[in-house]
């Protein structure tokens, strides 16, 4: 018997046999519907995440290494670190004078002040120190006015740029270009508005910042502070070798001993990277787990129904084998049944999650169902079908058909 | 020509510490275009002769050849295909499929012998006029009458054109007037050409066949000859 024949067969029959039994039908995938929707979810949330992520880690920038008192994520001892020296402006004078590898760097360093313009004032504003090769180094993209001069830089100008955070506060209708903002008691001129970058994983607005000379920001707020010193490798591949380079002059400037550990750390944005996504595969398991036991009871309950559809149907088998169903045909039967049922419950489950995910998008993050979810999710319903079909039809297909006839 | 030869066959039924012997030690040869009715009362064996000659059951010992091939040696998927090829049935319950209209009914031996789709509904169609049916294709079991209903097993059992139809007990479920009619019908196909055989413990059924073999305590008792 042709099999494509068969299938098609199949499907009218067990499209017959849902049709007769809908309530119990529905009630059965019902399991299969939740399970398939929250592993939709789960996968869509997921996406949400490392969208936000992306676009986060975006603004540390793949290709600069961040040359620090501290590593971002270490893992020794507090001892490890307390007697650490701090990074001054002789290392970043001395690494740039020898790095042959770095493409441009920049010292930084920073600090949360009070910005006031007029009657109006800001709390929590990042005020960030640095020198004309910021912009080069880290990418800032200018919305409007220009960064400041090497000239400013040297000469440390009452000059500054704003994010778009400090812009909204207080230039609603007004260019604030040329326009002087006060930090502390300090009057700054501004002279460039940079680009919107969004929040750094949610947590905190990067936008919320103002930039200013580095030699005003030690005039004001002294030089007893540690700078990072912001470098960038021009490709990622040179990444490796920029940071070997720049650790080895770093270590010869800080007399760090042979066979010593280093004093300082030398961060890029894979660090972030790699603890993401520790953290993520543990939350892809946890749900993975959930999402898949509610799978297995979906499936134990199409795997009841179909015992019982068997049963009731033992007269209907003993007919077909009567008149000439194979073993495989019958077998065929219920497990196209099973499948059948499992994929209506799994494409409710995608019809209930994609509304959801729709809602996701608009209130919660920004995501969006990605196609092979919908794909993993029409698979994963057609093999919890095969899966919780196989007995009840195994059971069927080994009827006897003398004693299946008889049956009342 | 010999379509069924049947030699010394038995079929024990083990049921635990007993052993029940349903028939011991059977032989029969049918002719081609024979119309043979089996006769005897309930226990006698006659069910399990019928369900071993329709090959849904293998004898114990003994061989069973029909229509030249070794019956008695097949697996259940090679005895189905037997099924399918080789005979229609028609029972006493009818056993159509409920959900089924007729048509389909009549279709089902053909789908499972891979008959294309336009071929299968040209011969169901043609099976249900030939039975008196041209009206009813559309109609479920629950929709037709007992009469129809056995009519449209008749259809079943034709429409693969097997070499033998085995009936078992057709008229049981019938009133005499509609029995008499389906006993006319057998009467045709068996003039056209086919070969029946028909299980009953009625003698007014058996009557019609042309040859009326009796069962008592699973072995042959008397067998009229063709008449």
């Amino acid at each position: 018997m042709n099999f494509f024949l068969e299938i098609k067969e199949n499907i009218v029959i067990s499209y017959k046999a849902i049709i007769a039994h809908k309530m119990r039908s529905f009630l059965a995938t019902l399991g299969i519907v939740i399970g398939i929707t929250a592993v939709t979810l789960m996968q869509t949330a997921i996406e949400g995440i490392n969208r936000a992520f992306e676009s986060s880690i975006a603004s540390v920038g793949a290709d600069v290494l961040y040359v620090q008192k501290f590593e971002w994520f270490g893992s020794q001892d507090f001892e490890f670190y307390r007697n650490r020296k701090d990074l001054t402006m002789q290392h970043y004078e001395y690494l740039k004078r020898n790095s042959q590898t770095a493409e441009s760097m920049c010292p930084s360093v920073g600090s949360a002040k009070t910005v006031k313009y007029g009657s109006l004032d800001l709390e929590g504003v990042f005020i960030i120190g640095t020198t004309d090769e910021y912009q080069k180094t880290l990418g800032v993209n200018m919305e409007d006015g220009r960064f400041f001069t090497a000239k400013e830089s040297e000469g440390g100008n009452p000059v500054c740029l704003i994010g778009t955070d400090v812009k909204n506060a207080f230039f609603e209708n007004v260019n604030p270009i040329g326009k002087d903002i006060k930090i502390g008691s300090y009057s700054f001129r501004i002279i460039g508005v940079m680009e919107k970058q969004g929040s750094m994983l949610g947590l905190f607005s990067l936008d919320n910042r103002v930039i200013i000379p580095i030699h005003r920001f030690f005039k004001l707020y002294g030089t007893r502070r540690s700078l990072s010193i912001n470098v960038k490798a021009g490709d990622v591949k040179n990444l490796e070798e920029t940071k070997e380079e720049i650790t080895s002059i770093m270590r010869k400037t800080r007399k760090v001993p042979p066979g010593k550990q280093n004093d300082f750390g030398v961060n890029q944005q894979s660090a972030f990277r790699d603890t993401y996504d520790q953290l993520t595969s543990l939350i892809k398991i946890i749900g993975l787990l959930i999402t898949s036991l509610s799978l297995i009871v979906g499936s134990v309950g199409i795997a009841n129904i179909m015992f019982v559809s068997v049963k009731e149907r033992t007269k209907e088998i003993g007919i077909r084998k009567a008149i000439g169903a194979k073993r495989r045909t019958i077998l065929m039967q219920f497990l196209v049944e099973s499948v059948v049922i499992c994929l209506l419950g799994g494409i409710v489950g995608l019809g209930i999650a994609f509304p959801i995910s729709l809602l996701i998008d608009a209130f919660v993050l920004p995501t969006a169902m990605p196609l092979w979810v919908v794909v993993l999710g029409i698979f994963i319903s057609l093999m919890f079908g095969v899966l919780s079909g196989f007995f009840p039809a195994y059971n069927a297909a080994k009827m006897d058909p003398v004693d299946s006839l008889r049956y009342e | 020509m010999k379509l069924i030869q049947i030699r010394n066959i038995t079929r024990v039924y083990d049921m635990g510490e007993e052993k029940l012997y349903a028939l011991r030690g059977v032989d029969l040869d049918i002719e081609k275009n024979e119309y043979i009715a089996i006769m005897g009362p309930s226990g006698s064996g006659k069910s399990t002769l019928m369900n071993i000659i329709g090959c849904l059951d293998t004898p114990t010992s003994g061989d069973y050849i029909l229509n030249g091939k070794d019956v008695h040696e097949m697996d259940d998927d090679e005895l189905a295909t037997i099924r399918n090829k080789e005979i229609g049935f028609v029972f006493q319950t009818f056993n159509l499929l409920p959900r089924s209209d007729s048509l389909h009914n009549v279709e089902l031996p053909l789908i499972y012998s891979g008959v294309s789709r336009a071929e299968r509904i040209k011969r169901a169609e043609d099976a249900l006029t030939n039975v008196g049916l041209a009206d009813r294709m559309k109609h479920k079991p629950n929709e037709l009458s007992g009469g129809q209903r056995q009519r449209v097993s008749v259809a079943r059992a034709l429409v693969n054109n097997p070499s033998l139809i085995l009936a078992d007990e057709p008229t049981g479920n019938l009133d005499t007037k509609t029995g008499e009619e389906i006993m006319g019908l057998f009467r045709e196909l068996n003039e056209k050409g086919n070969t029946i055989i028909i299980v009953t413990h009625e003698e007014d059924i058996a009557k019609h066949a042309n040859r009326i073999v009796k069962i008592r305590d699973g072995k042959i008792e008397s067998d009229s000859g063709i008449k």
